[in-house]
């Protein structure tokens, strides 16, 4: 009974993680049609960023509330930059172009950001935890909770609320959902396309770094962290299916309990559980759970 | 089957071979290793000419190395000969296997499947503690026939043994670009619904690519780790995988022999760059891939037709 409600806190709380990090990629992807490998760097410049803020603020003799929105509102104006540089700089050149060669050239830009980071920040790790601590714990039964988790938990579902609400009942949702169906037919009715790519780009790159911000008090902030994100990401999207915002939601709650079930009992299959998930569901749903059937163009 | 270009191309190879014992021992297994590596480009080549582009042929290339190395340490064969054919049927196989899944996909959803096979077989090695976890274990050099040198002599000889098979290999994908087979991969690639319409089951063709790029991954694989004779479990991580399909856009899909000259540029380069600039030779890498992508499309291949003398000859490669 513990070990069942480990699991399902557990997978929660990595489910969280894993909506935060995967909502922006399939944002991007559901757009712009565009596979963006950038988002592990935005993510790392995210958890760069929250722990630059946790060290201000654990210097200076602040609340700790003010510490974790400094966190927040830093990490997302680094990812307001970046997204908007990378777009309006690099990306555009490449429209029109293959997916898959679009794809390469946010590996480039990718390889080049890894090494700007340690430019910036150096290559010895950071730690965050402060915030981790301060929020401290919660005992229910014989289970001890981490605030820091619920309210990571809370925040994903503040995120995939507002994005529902956004993209349903407000007017740049509506006309998103009008470029996401068809670009063409939307830009003949007079939608600025090209300034929908640019914001929607940017709005990615942000949720990309405040994953990576919420996250930095969890783990040791080093260099690589991007790497391992991106595949991740990558995996819990391609389940849902690519530019689904529900698909991501779905996606990362079947991923985060399947990898908290691997972890409490065959703790082996950990490392790949992930991969065999993704894998399973597109034998059966070659397009990912919450894909539409496109029809076969001659 | 002597055309002009397997002429030109059987010359490079034997001025490859002759020049060795010339160059100094760091050249020699830097190009033993870049050759290796260039077998698995040739395959990405067949792929992309299909419009494929697996991210995952890392698991092709453990799957020929982790063969090799397994033959050496539990049965004691140490001949080249033998465990180059195993690894390559081994992965010969898995590409057969997974190829029935694979090759029902294409675009993104195909790179990420194969990237999410290669990632299942990077987490069974780390988990494996018999095999050396992530430090992986030591393979001890090849035999050829009975003959073992040792030292500088072992390396030359592996080095030919490496050219030899890149050789053979790129006049089998010649031919093979030839074939009816081979010459699909455009239209595959343009609009394959078309192709089906003419007769041709498209999954079985590329289930057939599938399987030529994973020989030609496996056998690269093992060759990769009797040069270096090490494995350990990155080599089947995606950024392997992310670095042969890069050399694949830098030398560009134009010729069997872009392969081998951009996988041993990418491997010159990259040792210049962390040379030079040992904490920013990542920069270097995507901002060559970046102006390789944005600037010539064809890639580095596609200068050569671009000298106004050649392109009469070889038209529209």
């Amino acid at each position: 009974m513990l070990t069942a409600f480990a699991i399902l806190t557990d997978g929660l709380v990595y489910a969280a993680y894993l909506f935060l990090v995967a909502v922006g990629l399939t944002l991007i992807f559901g757009v712009m049609k565009i596979l963006n490998v950038t988002h592990g760097s935005f993510y790392a410049f995210g958890a760069y960023g929250a722990a630059t803020a946790v060290g201000i603020y654990a210097n200076a003799d602040w609340p700790d509330a003010a510490g974790f929105l400094l966190m927040i509102a830093l990490a997302m104006a680094i990812g307001l930059m970046l997204g908007l540089v990378l777009e309006r700089g690099i990306l555009r050149f490449a429209y029109g172009r293959d997916e898959v060669v679009v794809v390469l050239v946010t590996y480039a830009v990718f390889l080049m950001l890894e090494d700007v980071i340690a430019l910036i920040w150096g290559r010895e790790s950071y730690g965050a935890y402060q915030p981790m601590v301060a929020a401290g714990n919660i005992e229910i039964g014989d289970l001890v909770l981490s605030n820091y988790d619920i309210g990571l938990v809370a925040i994903a579902a503040l995120v995939a609320g507002l994005g529902y609400w956004a993209l349903k009942h407000t007017r740049y949702g509506r006309l998103l959902t009008v470029v996401i169906f068809d670009r063409e037919t939307a830009a003949a009715f007079g939608i600025n396309v090209k300034v929908v790519y640019t914001v929607t780009f940017v709005i990615g790159a942000m949720l990309g770094a405040l994953g990576g911000a919420v996250m930095a008090p969890k783990i040791s902030v080093t260099l690589g962290i991007g790497v391992e994100v991106i595949v991740l990401a990558f995996a819990v999207v391609v389940t849902g299916g690519l530019g689904s915002i529900e698909g991501a939601l779905i996606g990362s709650l079947i991923v985060g309990l399947c990898r908290a079930a691997a972890v409490h009992l065959v703790p082996q299959i950990e490392l790949f559980v992930i991969y065999a998930v993704m894998a399973l569901v597109l034998v059966f749903r070659p397009y990912g759970l919450f894909t539409q059937a496109q029809p076969r163009k001659i | 089957m002597m055309t002009p270009r397997t002429l030109a191309g059987a010359l490079a190879f034997a001025v490859l071979a002759v020049a060795a014992p010339f160059a100094p021992a760091w050249l020699v297994s830097l190009a033993t290793v870049a050759f290796a590596n260039g077998l698995v480009v040739l395959g990405l080549v067949i792929l992309w000419r299909a419009g494929l582009v697996p991210f995952g042929q890392a698991l092709f290339y453990a799957t020929g190395a982790y063969t090799v190395a397994l033959i050496g340490r539990y049965t004691g064969v140490h001949d080249v000969f033998v465990t180059l054919a195993a690894g390559a049927a081994a992965a010969g196989l898995v590409a057969f296997l997974t190829g029935f899944l694979l090759a029902r996909y294409r675009d993104i959803f195909f790179a990420m499947l194969s990237l999410a096979m290669s990632m299942i077989l990077y987490g069974v090695l780390v988990k494996t503690e018999t095999l050396g976890s992530t430090d992986g274990f030591h393979v001890e050099s090849g035999t050829f026939l009975g003959f073992a040198p040792a030292g500088a002599l072992h390396d030359l000889a592996f080095y030919w043994l490496v050219l030899a098979v890149c050789a053979l290999a790129a006049l089998q994908v010649a031919i093979y670009f030839d074939s009816v087979a081979g010459m699909l991969g455009a239209p595959v690639r343009d609009n394959e619904i078309r192709v089906e319409f003419l007769g041709i089951s498209v999954n079985r063709l590329i289930h057939l690519k599938l399987v030529i790029a994973g020989v030609l991954a496996g056998l690269g694989g093992a060759l990769a780790a009797l040069a270096v004779e090490h494995v350990d479990p990155s080599m089947s991580y995606w950024t392997t995988s992310g670095g042969f399909v890069f050399v694949t856009i830098l030398a560009g899909a134009g010729s069997v022999a872009a392969a081998f000259v951009g996988s041993l540029v990418f491997e010159l380069v990259r040792s210049i760059a962390v040379d030079l600039f040992p904490g920013e030779w990542q920069i270097a890498l995507g901002t060559a891939l970046l102006l390789t992508i944005l600037l010539l499309p064809g890639g580095l291949g596609s200068l050569v037709g671009r000298l106004p003398r050649l392109k009469r000859k070889t038209g529209a490669a």
